[in-house]
C-alpha cells in the first residue's frame, strides 16, 4: 500500500509573530520557518505504517515556493521514501490545495492520505475533509489513534471530538487528519538528514497539473489583537456598578 | 550619595563605629532610588514587592526570605554593562537572575541590592548545523534552544531537569542526566561574553567555534561555575550534539540499592557506553508511580538509556549491560524503543522531585547533592540513606549514578524547624562524607550559600577564603552578595563553635557590626 502524507511549510510554531505594518499580513521575513507540527505527526504515522509492514512505500508532498523543498527534506530525513514539490508562488487556498492533492492522487495510486488536521498559520481545518469530498473517499479527521486492518481493506480510526471520542471504521481508500495526541513524532538524526539528500523529490507545477489556483478569497486586512489593558482595583460595590453601567455599557 | 559611599568605605576599613539601623536603612534607600532613576533610562526596572519576592525565590528551602531593593530586566550585554556600571558606582551588590530554578540558595539578597533578570535576553543568536555549534543569549532556555534545533538533526545535550537558561547553567556548571555520555557545562560551554565589575565586557574562549585550542588561560573554565562573583554572562558559544541513530531506553529493578550501585560502576568499567543512568530507590519509585502512573515494582531501580548510530550498535550494548545486571540481582529488563515511552519515562524521573513533594502534602524538600568516585558509590549512598532514618525523616532517593552523583530528597514539613535542621544537618554530614570518601560535596547544583561550610574541607583554606573574597561585596573583583561573615559563622557551627545569632534573621541587624 502506498502512503501519500501532506505537509505545509509554515511560521515555527516558537516564533513571535508581527503584523506587516500595511496590515496586509503577517511579517515572515528573517522568521523561523519550519513544518507545521501537526503534518510531523502525520509524517511519523505514515513512517510508522510502513515499519509495521503495512505501507510500502511513503511519498511526502508539500506547495509552495521553493523553500517548501527544505520541509520535505526534513520528511525525507523522519523516514519518507521520496517527494513530490508542487512549484508555485501563488497564495494558495484549501480548495485549491485539495484539488492539487487530487491530480497527485490520481498520479500516485495511494491507498491513504495522511494530512494534518490544520496548519497553524491560518488554522483552516479544511483541506482534509475537501479533499475525502472531491474524491468521493472516505475520511476521519481529529484522528488520535489509527488502525489499519489486518485485510488492509478497512482502516479504524479513533477521532477527538468535542465529546470524547469517536472510533470510526472506514473503508480504504481513506483521507485521515491527524490531531496532537496520534503519536510524538521523532527527531530527524544527522545521519537521515544525510541520507535525505540523496532521495529523489519530483517537481511539478499546478499548470501540468491541471487546477486552477486562482484565489477565491481575498484577505482585506491582518490586525494585532488590541493590546491589553492593565485591570483596576475598586473601592466599593457602588464604584463597581456605575462602570458596569457607564464604561463598559454592560448593564 | 558620596556621602554614603565615603562613609561605607571607612566601615569597611574599620574607622568608623557601628551605626544604628535606621540611618543605615535610610541611606540605603536613597541609594536605592538613585540607582532605579539611572537605571530606568537603560532598561525596564521593578521595585513591586512581589517581583522582588519572586526574584528572591528559587527551588531551594527559604524561599523569598532575602528579596532584592530592585529588580532590572536588561535586553542586551550593553544593557547589563550599563546596569553593572551602575552598581559598581554605587557599590550596590547585584545577583543575576535566569529561570530562579537554582537549588542551593543561591537567590539571598542578604544585603539588599539588584537583581539582574536576564530572562529578556532570550535570542538565539545563531546555529551553525555543520559546525554543530550555536551561539545564543544567557536567557535562552534549554527546552527552546532543544524546541528550534528540532530539524536540524542536533541537540543540546545538557539536561538538568529543570527548564533553566543557559547563563544560569553555565554560571553553575550544570550537568544532569545526559552528563555520563556528554559532559557538563564545562564540556560544552566553547565561549562567552560577559560583563565584568565596572561594566567591562570580555569575550571569553574566541568565537568558541575551534573544537579545541591551546592558547593560555582557560578562560571559559574560570567563568563556568564561577556563579556571578567573577561576572554576568550575557552570550553562550555552546556545542552541540547530534540525534544518535538509534535510541533504546529500558528499566531494571534490583533487589538492593547496593546492588544497583555496584552494578553501575562495574557497567561503566567494562565501557558500555551508557546515554543515562538514572537510580530511582524504593521510596522514589513509589511517589513516581503514583505521581506519573508508570506503574513499575517498588525496588530500587536503574532507568538506562543506550544510544548508538545503528540500532543493532545499540542492541549489543544492551545485552552486554543485561548480562551484568544479571550478576548483581537484576533484572528482568523492561525496554521502550518508542519516542513516546521515551519520553514518559524520562519526564517521570525528572518529575521524581515533584513526586516526592507530593508524596508528603505540604512539605519542601531539602536536596543534598554529592558525587563520588564510583568504587565508593554504594557506601555512599548506604551512609546518607541510613543517616536520613536515624532522623527519621523520608528521603526518596534519585541520581545520576553513572557519574557517581545523587540526590537525597529529604521531605521536611517547613514548619518544624527540628525537622528542618535536622534534614540540614543530613545534608551536611553527607557532604562532609562524601569528601572523605574522594568525591566531592556538590555535584552539580553549585556552592550558592548551602554548600559554603563545606567548601573549606573540600578544597582547603587558601581557595575557600579566595572564594569569600571574590564574593564578598565590596571588593572591586566580585560584584555579588555573599556574606562572609555569615559564612564564618556556618564554618564555625560546623566546627562545633557558638555562632552569633542565627543565619536567616533579616538583613539589616547584625551584619554591620561584624564588618
Amino acid at each position: 500500500m502506498r502512503v501519500v502524507v501532506g505537509i505545509k511549510r509554515v511560521i515555527d510554531y516558537a516564533a513571535k509573530i508581527r503584523v506587516k505594518p500595511d496590515g496586509s499580513g503577517v511579517d515572515t521575513a528573517n522568521v523561523k520557518m519550519s513544518m507545521n507540527p501537526f503534518c510531523e505527526i502525520a509524517v511519523e504515522e505514515a513512517v510508522r505504517l510502513k515499519e509495521k509492514g503495512l505501507a510500502k512505500e511513503v511519498i511526502a508532498v508539500s506547495m509552495g515556493p521553493q523553500a517548501s523543498q527544505d520541509t520535505i527534506r526534513t520528511a525525507l530525513a523522519m523516514g519518507a521514501d521520496r517527494g513530490v514539490h508542487v512549484l508555485t508562488d501563488a497564495k494558495l487556498q484549501p480548495l485549491s490545495i485539495a484539488k492539487l492533492f487530487k491530480s497527485i492522487v490520481q498520479r500516485e495510486d495511494p491507498k491513504i492520505v495522511l494530512l494534518g488536521k490544520q496548519a497553524i498559520d491560518d488554522d483552516c481545518n479544511q483541506t482534509g475533509q475537501m479533499l475525502a469530498a472531491i474524491m468521493d473517499w472516505s475520511q476521519g479527521t481529529f484522528a488520535s489513534q489509527v488502525a489499519v486492518a489486518d485485510c488492509q481493506e478497512r482502516v479504524s480510526v479513533t477521532r477527538e471530538v468535542d465529546g470524547g471520542l469517536e472510533t470510526l471504521s472506514l473503508k480504504l481508500p481513506a483521507v485521515i487528519t491527524t490531531d496532537l495526541r496520534l503519536n510524538e513524532p521523532r527527531y530527524a538524526t544527522l545521519p537521515n538528514i544525510m541520507k535525505a539528500k540523496k532521495k529523489k523529490i519530483e517537481k511539478l507545477t499546478p499548470e501540468e497539473l491541471g487546477v486552477d489556483v486562482s484565489s477565491q478569497i481575498e484577505v482585506l486586512s491582518v490586525r494585532e489583537p488590541q493590546a491589553r489593558v492593565g485591570g483596576k482595583v475598586l473601592e466599593s460595590v457602588d464604584e463597581l456598578v456605575d462602570k458596569l453601567k457607564n464604561e463598559a455599557g454592560v448593564l | 550619595m558620596a556621602v554614603s559611599w565615603a562613609r561605607r568605605a571607612l566601615v569597611r576599613a574599620g574607622l568608623a563605629a557601628s551605626r544604628t539601623f535606621a540611618t543605615e536603612a535610610k541611606e540605603s534607600e536613597m541609594v536605592v532610588e538613585d540607582l532605579a532613576r539611572r537605571l530606568s533610562n537603560v532598561c525596564e526596572v521593578s521595585r513591586s514587592a512581589d517581583v522582588r519576592k519572586q526574584h528572591a525565590t528559587d527551588e531551594g528551602t527559604e524561599r523569598g526570605m532575602f528579596p532584592p531593593d530592585l529588580v532590572a530586566f536588561p535586553s542586551s550585554t550593553e544593557d547589563v554593562s550599563k546596569v553593572v556600571e551602575a552598581c559598581t558606582d554605587l557599590r550596590v551588590p547585584m545577583i543575576a537572575t535566569g529561570a530562579l530554578t537554582s537549588l542551593e540558595g543561591h537567590l539571598r539578597h542578604l544585603r539588599g541590592g539588584l537583581a539582574i533578570d536576564v530572562t529578556k535576553m532570550s535570542n538565539i543568536l545563531s546555529v551553525c548545523a555543520e559546525d554543530q555549534t550555536a551561539r545564543v543569549q544567557a536567557g535562552v532556555t534549554r527546552m527552546q534552544l532543544n524546541e528550534y534545533l528540532r530539524d536540524t538533526g542536533l541537540f543540546f545535550p545538557v539536561d538538568p531537569g529543570a527548564d533553566a537558561t543557559l547563563g544560569g547553567m553555565a554560571a553553575c556548571r550544570a550537568s544532569g542526566t545526559n552528563a555520563v555520555k556528554y559532559g557538563t557545562m564545562r564540556d560544552v560551554v566553547g565561549g562567552l561574553t560577559a560583563v565584568l565589575s565596572g561594566g567591562r565586557v570580555v569575550r571569553c574562549g574566541g568565537s568558541g567555534a575551534a573544537r579545541k585550542s591551546s592558547t593560555g588561560y582557560d578562560l571559559n573554565a574560570l567563568m563556568v561555575g564561577s556563579e556571578g562573583t567573577l561576572g554576568v554572562i550575557t552570550e553562550l558559544q555552546v556545542r552541540l550534539a547530534g540525534q544518535p541513530g538509534a535510541t533504546v531506553a529500558a528499566v531494571c529493578p534490583f533487589e538492593t540499592i547496593e546492588g544497583a550501585a555496584t552494578c553501575v560502576a562495574e557497567i561503566v568499567q567494562c565501557g558500555v557506553p551508557l546515554a543515562r543512568c538514572e537510580l530511582l530507590d524504593t521510596a522514589a519509585i513509589s511517589a513516581v508511580n503514583e505521581h506519573s502512573g508508570l506503574g513499575l515494582r517498588e525496588l530500587p531501580t536503574l532507568f538506562f538509556e543506550f544510544t548508538g548510530s545503528t540500532e543493532s550498535a545499540v542492541e549489543g550494548e544492551a545485552e552486554l549491560a543485561g548480562s551484568i545486571v544479571a550478576d548483581h540481582g537484576g533484572g528482568p529488563f523492561k525496554f521502550s524503543s518508542t519516542a513516546e515511552e521515551r519520553s514518559r519515562l524520562w519526564r517521570a524521573r525528572h518529575e521524581a522531585y515533584w513526586a516526592a513533594l507530593a508524596s508528603r502534602p505540604g512539605c519542601r524538600g531539602v536536596v543534598t547533592d554529592v558525587c563520588v568516585p564510583l568504587s565508593k558509590l554504594a557506601e555512599s549512598i548506604s551512609r546518607a540513606k541510613s543517616l536520613a532514618s536515624e532522623v527519621g525523616l523520608r528521603a526518596p532517593t534519585v541520581g545520576h549514578v553513572g557519574d557517581g552523583n545523587y540526590h537525597l530528597l529529604l521531605l521536611v514539613d517547613p514548619a518544624n524547624p527540628d525537622e528542618v535542621k535536622a534534614a540540614k544537618r543530613v545534608a551536611m554530614e553527607t557532604g562532609a562524607h562524601a569528601i572523605e570518601l574522594g568525591g566531592t560535596c556538590s555535584g552539580e547544583h553549585g556552592v550558592g550559600v548551602g554548600k559554603l561550610p563545606l567548601l573549606e574541607r573540600e578544597h582547603g583554606r587558601g581557595l575557600w577564603r579566595l572564594w569569600l573574597r571574590s564574593s564578598g561585596p565590596w571588593t572591586p573583583t566580585g560584584c555579588s552578595t555573599r556574606e562572609r561573615s555569615a559564612a564564618r559563622r556556618c564554618s564555625r557551627e560546623q566546627r562545633g563553635e557558638r555562632g552569633r545569632g542565627d543565619v536567616g534573621t533579616g538583613p539589616s541587624t547584625t551584619r554591620h557590626a561584624t564588618l
